[in-house]
């Protein structure tokens, strides 16, 4: 299947600031595809050169393979959904939703029909003759999605839609976003910085920093083998932990400042031939046992317990062993106060190595 | 702590509902409020002073004028000197009073007002948001006109309005007006401009609106407040304007300020300061007029255009 969105070989520069360079992205035609990083990581601005509100300082754009990389941000197919939700303040909510369709010239009846359509799909029909100053933030950012919806469009842009929301409705929303898309079967492109909308929504996550895409892939294959350092420390809430060592012939890691030595015997290694050397052993907090569990893993650390986050659902602590500070995941009922000695252990099988110079993973 | 409620209380917190409770009471009369409305009653005072004498010559007769009790009211209240200084008082050899200097000034004031409202809510708006080439350098000239004395231009302008034939007219006046309302209007609109939120302009060219498209039906209906204020500073301003108005027209097209001088510094015959303060009264009328008015439309303008996201 041909890419609904081929990006080559982007770049853009502000004067001398380079913010983008040299990017390369394909996006599948009905892929729900969100950018992901941190602020100022370029991923609003790649976003934007899409939409062709910023003009590019070399490379190529294509939408359903027509070049667009010259037309103007109408002609390309696009509808655009902005954090602050950018409606027209002076017009309704029926004149902002057929306000595009009135700059293109669709027939009176025919912006009728869709507006009442789009109106349908995201159930705000009752709010057509309101004035955006009248309705509430979930509201605004519904009315902002139909704005996009009325115009036929193949290509969907979020820009942080939801950032502007309290918890409560971003996870509404974040639902009925999924939804609309299964619904719709449109190509999407949608940035955030919050992990766990990129998570839930995305078909696959690029991961941007620096202007870079550092990982491409699916939200399991990007949670459980980051392709880098910062990808792993990334995601992931509380953050992987991490150990410095060193691999010993192949098979062994010694952790640092006189650690214990254990086997790496069932990590999937990339490429076993070179291996050797320091190196980062990351695990995840969920992914350390404690207790009785810990007795049956491969590896095993005593610990005592510094410092306990009871989150309901289960409970982080964080665990002091011979000096490096950790952070475990329990069981919601787990019976843990600081001070507890507790035993640790976990399984290389789930834990990941990255190079200690390049930060690339093992 | 429950405990304590059955037992009859502690010394120290003997009743607890006789404490201070709620707001806490001001005096009216304090040190404080007596200086503060002191000190604004005085101002006050000393600026309307002056107004008061004015309004008080106007209506009193030349006789009464002249027992010298400038602060004393009228005796006998006449408005023959405000009727006077409208359609009689006579400058050179006109003698039909201050209107046909009104009249000039209106016509001088309204196109004026428009024109360089006009254009310079355009520069404004394509320089918030149509970052073009050379935007920077366009701005920092403009700018840069703000601060160079009107002096300095008076004479370039009468040779240039000589060549192009304009030097004595209205048109003339009102070209120079428009030019030089331009630069502060500019600064003006576009750091109102470039204060509406960003995303907006870019929502509305995804929804294919152009240049125009944007300008007029984005933008405007959101800028009330800041035409509202462009509209006070230039028809105070133009209203108020004396030097432009007696170098760049003729007698026959003098503005209302040209005209009012004339009348009271005339030299010949008697000093009927009852005229003369009815006169100035006149012509300050209408940017007095426009402060009340559009003063109220202001803030309704603010209160209007806040919707926040």
């Amino acid at each position: 299947m041909d890419p609904s969105i081929s990006i080559k070989n982007l770049c853009l520069s502000f004067g001398s600031v380079e913010v983008l360079n040299d990017l390369n992205l394909d996006v599948k035609e009905g892929e729900f595809l969100v950018l992901l990083g941190s602020s100022g990581c370029g991923k609003s601005t790649l976003l934007n050169c899409i939409a062709g509100l910023l003009d590019i300082t070399d490379g190529q754009i294509f939408i359903s393979n027509k070049n667009v990389t010259w037309e103007e941000p109408s002609d390309r197919g696009i509808g655009m959904v902005f954090q602050s939700y950018a409606l027209y303040p002076q017009m309704t909510v029926a004149g902002n939703l057929s306000f595009g369709l009135k700059n293109a010239g669709v027939p009176k009846a025919e912006i009728e029909e869709r507006v009442a359509r789009a109106a349908d799909v995201l159930q705000i029909e009752p709010l057509l003759k309101r004035k955006p100053g009248q309705l509430s933030g979930g509201q605004r950012q519904r009315v902002a999605i139909g704005r996009a919806l009325v115009r036929d469009v193949e290509v969907f842009l979020f820009d942080e839609p939801l950032s502007n929301l309290d918890a409560k409705l971003r996870a509404d929303l974040r639902v009925e976003i999924k939804q609309l898309h299964q619904r719709l079967r449109n190509t999407m492109i949608y940035v955030t910085h919050d992990q766990i909308e990129a998570m839930t929504l995305a078909d696959r996550i690029a991961i941007m920093r620096d202007g870079k895409i550092l990982q491409l892939a699916s939200s399991n294959e990007i949670y459980n083998r980051p392709a880098n350092k910062y990808v792993a420390e990334f995601i992931g809430s509380p953050t992987m932990n991490f150990f410095e060592g060193t691999i010993e012939s192949g098979t062994t890691l010694k952790l640092a400042n006189d650690g214990p030595s254990f086997s790496l015997s069932g990590y999937e290694f990339i490429d076993p031939a070179a291996v050797n050397g320091a190196a980062w052993f990351g695990i995840r907090p969920e992914h350390i046992a404690s207790g009785t569990e810990a007795e049956k893993s491969p590896i095993q650390l005593e610990g005592e317990v510094e410092l306990v986050e009871p989150l309901g659902s289960d409970t982080l602590a964080r665990v002091n062993t011979s000096g490096s500070l950790i952070w475990i995941r329990m069981d919601g009922q787990a019976k843990v106060v600081s001070g507890d000695k507790v035993l640790i252990g976990f399984d290389p099988e789930r834990a990941n190595l990255f190079d200690k110079s390049t930060e690339k993973r093992l | 702590m429950s405990e304590s409620q059955t037992l009859s209380p502690s010394p120290g917190f003997a009743d607890s509902s006789a404490g201070p409770r709620g707001t806490k009471p001001r005096r009216v009369i304090s040190r404080r409020n007596i200086f503060i409305y002191g000190t604004l009653m005085l101002v006050a005072l000393y600026y309307l002073l002056p107004l008061y004498v004015m309004i008080v010559t106007s209506l009193k007769g030349m006789p009464e004028i002249r027992l010298g009790n400038i602060f004393a009211p009228p005796v006998e209240i006449t408005f023959e000197p405000w009727v006077k200084a409208w359609s009689e008082a006579c400058t050179g050899l006109n003698c039909d009073g201050l209107s046909r200097g009104f009249w000039n000034s209106v016509r001088i004031t309204v196109p004026s007002v428009v024109l360089s409202i006009l254009i310079a809510s355009v520069n404004g708006y394509a320089l918030a948001n149509w970052r073009f080439k050379g935007a920077d350098f366009f701005f920092t000239i403009l700018i840069f006109g703000a601060f160079i004395p009107y002096q300095v231009m008076i004479y370039p302008i009468v040779i240039m309005l000589r060549e192009i034939g304009l030097y004595g007219s209205l048109w003339g006046l009102v070209l120079v007006h428009s030019i030089f309302g331009m630069p502060i209007l500019t600064l003006l609109f576009r750091n109102y401009f470039t204060s509406l939120p960003e995303e907006l302009f870019k929502a509305a060219r995804v929804d294919g609106a152009g240049f125009w498209g944007i300008y007029f039906r984005i933008m405007v209906p959101m800028s009330l407040p800041i035409f509202v204020v462009a509209m006070i500073l230039q028809v105070t301003g133009i209203w108020n304007d004396f030097l432009f108005g007696v170098v760049y027209t003729k007698p026959d097209v003098y503005p209302m300020t040209v005209q009012l001088n004339n009348i009271v510094n005339s030299v010949q015959g008697v000093k009927e300061y009852n005229v003369n303060m009815a006169a100035t009264l006149l012509t300050g009328l209408v940017p007095l007029i426009i402060y009340f008015v559009s003063g109220k439309l202001f803030v309704r303008g603010i209160a209007a255009g806040a919707v926040k996201g």
